[in-house]
């Protein structure tokens, strides 16, 4: 199978490899995938506690090119937005914007997964309610 | 000189045919045309000589006699033919057959056929360096069992399974012994009597011949085995496979044949210190893993497992340069790793990581060094990438997190 240009880019180039500080309030962290499925994401996000804006952004993902991709992407949308402008992310703009083929979408439906349980851990630390996420089919 | 790419190490999956077999097919597209049944002129007399030759060729390899060739579509067919071909033929005496899990799917699919017709199919499993257990193997066998099918060498480890050991076991049951040596033929030495092989399927292109031709063996004496036809026709092949012979494919076969018997010896030595050299090589990394008995082997083969990478994702890092097949089946819709390495007690996660490597003849020493750089360079930098080796380097116990499995 071969893989669109952008995900080869953001494989090959991945934005934003890297571990934040999980300890501090001010920063979520999604941990989605199983090992034995063939792919885990952590997704972290650093929260601007005064404006509620997504200052940085980091991942690190155990799988294929796809889901290495499609985190990277996620982490790039992800800076710059508030928090509940990243809720809005949906799975299907990254199969979009990767091109990602029909057995690959579950790597973006991961991504997704990845942010909004960035997001709820983020919110959770922060005395905010859990946001029950709809459950998206793998 | 230098090195060209892409860099073939698929050879497991199929073999570049060699310029020699080509050599010796071409006159039999073109002007030696004939059908190797018409008996009645010269086109069919040509042909039917070339196909006697090649069937010699071929047997010479195999210690067996030219008669007991029955030529096929590929290992495939014969792998089918050889499977229900003595269900049906042995219906009276019994209908139990006994493989084992990590045989090829051409021989689990038929063995599960054979079961929704009403047979009965022992499955054994492997023990964790992939061989067989030979007293499971005596035990699961009753009155009622009529063949053995447990291949010769494995597509994706290359274990070499105990083939004497169980042909003895066989024999002194009276049960038929059936072997799928498709990997093993022309890389090791493979004879039919002194390993005691009743039926045994093998394939043109895996050793440098030609795709769409393989054969199946069948023993003449001591037992005389006979197979009933999964094609019927014009009674080609004594009766058990009808269809007009494929005669330029199988010159091929036959020339493929005689070059492996020729250079058998250095090759495997050839090919065995160069697959050892790249498997020492990456041994290097830390969390690295051979699957599979390393001893009982064939020589150019070498599965191993880069633990916290994924296979797809570390093939992509070298795809463009290197070709190889990894166990991991990303692209699959079940998303299942390679049932081979759980039957020999790999977890997913291990079945994920893990990548083939088939040398093969016209691999060389500078592909091999450029290998173990690309593959030690992704490793690495998807290592860095992976969530489970950070966790594994902060000493997480990874199997101790609740995974949300999709």
């Amino acid at each position: 199978m071969a893989y669109s240009e952008k995900v080869i880019d953001h494989y090959s180039n991945p934005k934003n490899v890297g571990t934040l500080d999980k300890a501090k309030t001010n920063v979520g962290t999604g941990l989605v995938g199983a090992p034995e499925c063939g792919d885990v994401m952590r997704l972290q996000i650093e929260v601007d506690e005064e404006s509620g804006v997504i200052r940085d952004a980091k991942f690190k993902t155990f799988g294929c090119g796809s889901a290495i991709a499609s985190s990277s992407l996620a982490t790039e949308w992800l800076k710059g937005k508030t928090v509940d402008q990243a809720l809005s992310i949906d799975n299907m703009d990254i199969v979009e914007e990767l091109n990602l083929p029909p057995v690959k979408i579950h790597c973006s439906v991961l991504a997704e997964d990845a942010i909004k349980a960035a997001i709820n851990d983020y919110r959770v630390k922060n005395g905010l309610p859990e946001l029950v996420a709809e459950k998206k089919a793998h | 000189m230098k090195l060209e790419l892409p860099i073939y190490l698929d050879n497991n999956a199929t073999t570049p045919m060699d310029p020699r077999v080509l050599e010796a097919m071409l006159p039999y597209f073109t002007e030696k045309f004939g059908n190797a049944a018409s008996r009645n002129h010269s086109f069919g007399w040509v042909a039917e000589e070339a196909v006697d030759y090649a069937r010699e060729q071929i047997a010479k390899l195999i210690n067996a006699d030219p008669k007991e060739i029955i030529f096929t579509s590929g290992a495939t067919e014969a792998d089918n033919l050889a499977i229900k071909g003595v269900y049906e033929m042995y219906a009276s005496k019994g209908n139990h057959i006994i493989t084992c899990t990590t045989e090829h799917k051409a021989v689990l699919d038929t063995c599960k056929h054979i079961e929704k017709t009403g047979g009965e199919v022992t499955y054994l499993d492997v023990k964790e360096d992939g061989l067989i257990n030979l007293a499971e193997l005596e035990k699961a066998i009753t009155p009622k069992t009529i063949l053995i099918a447990i291949m010769y060498g494995n597509n994706e480890t290359g274990v070499v399974q105990p083939v004497r050991e169980i042909s003895k076991i066989a024999r002194k049951h009276g049960v038929l012994f059936f072997t799928d040596a498709t990997q093993a033929v022309g890389k090791i030495p493979v004879d039919v009597n002194a390993d005691g092989i009743d039926l045994m399927a093998f394939s043109g292109h895996k050793m440098y011949g030609p795709k769409g031709v393989g054969a199946l063996y069948v023993r003449r004496k001591n037992p005389r085995v006979k197979v009933t036809a999964q094609m019927d026709g014009g009674g080609h092949e004594r009766g058990m496979r009808s269809g007009t012979l494929n005669v330029p494919a199988i010159v091929g076969f036959g020339k493929a044949c005689e070059l492996c018997m020729n250079e058998m010896e250095s090759e495997a030595k050839r090919l065995s210190a160069m697959r050892d050299r790249l498997e020492n090589a990456l041994m290097e990394l830390e969390e690295t893993y051979v699957n599979g008995n390393r001893e009982h082997r064939l020589p150019h083969t070498a599965n191993i497992s880069f633990k916290y990478v994924e296979g797809e994702g570390l093939m992509m890092g070298f795809n463009k340069n290197i070709a190889l097949s990894s166990g991991s089946a990303c692209t699959s819709a079940s998303l299942e790793p390679s049932y081979v390495l759980k039957a020999l007690g790999l977890g997913d996660d291990l079945a994920h990581s893990s990548l083939r490597f088939g040398l093969g003849r016209f691999t060389t020493d500078e592909q091999i060094d450029f290998t173990i750089k690309a593959i030690k360079e992704t490793v690495i930098k998807l290592r860095e990438m992976s969530p489970l080796w950070e966790m594994f380097k902060e000493g997480v116990d990874i199997n101790a997190i609740e995974w949300a499995h999709h």
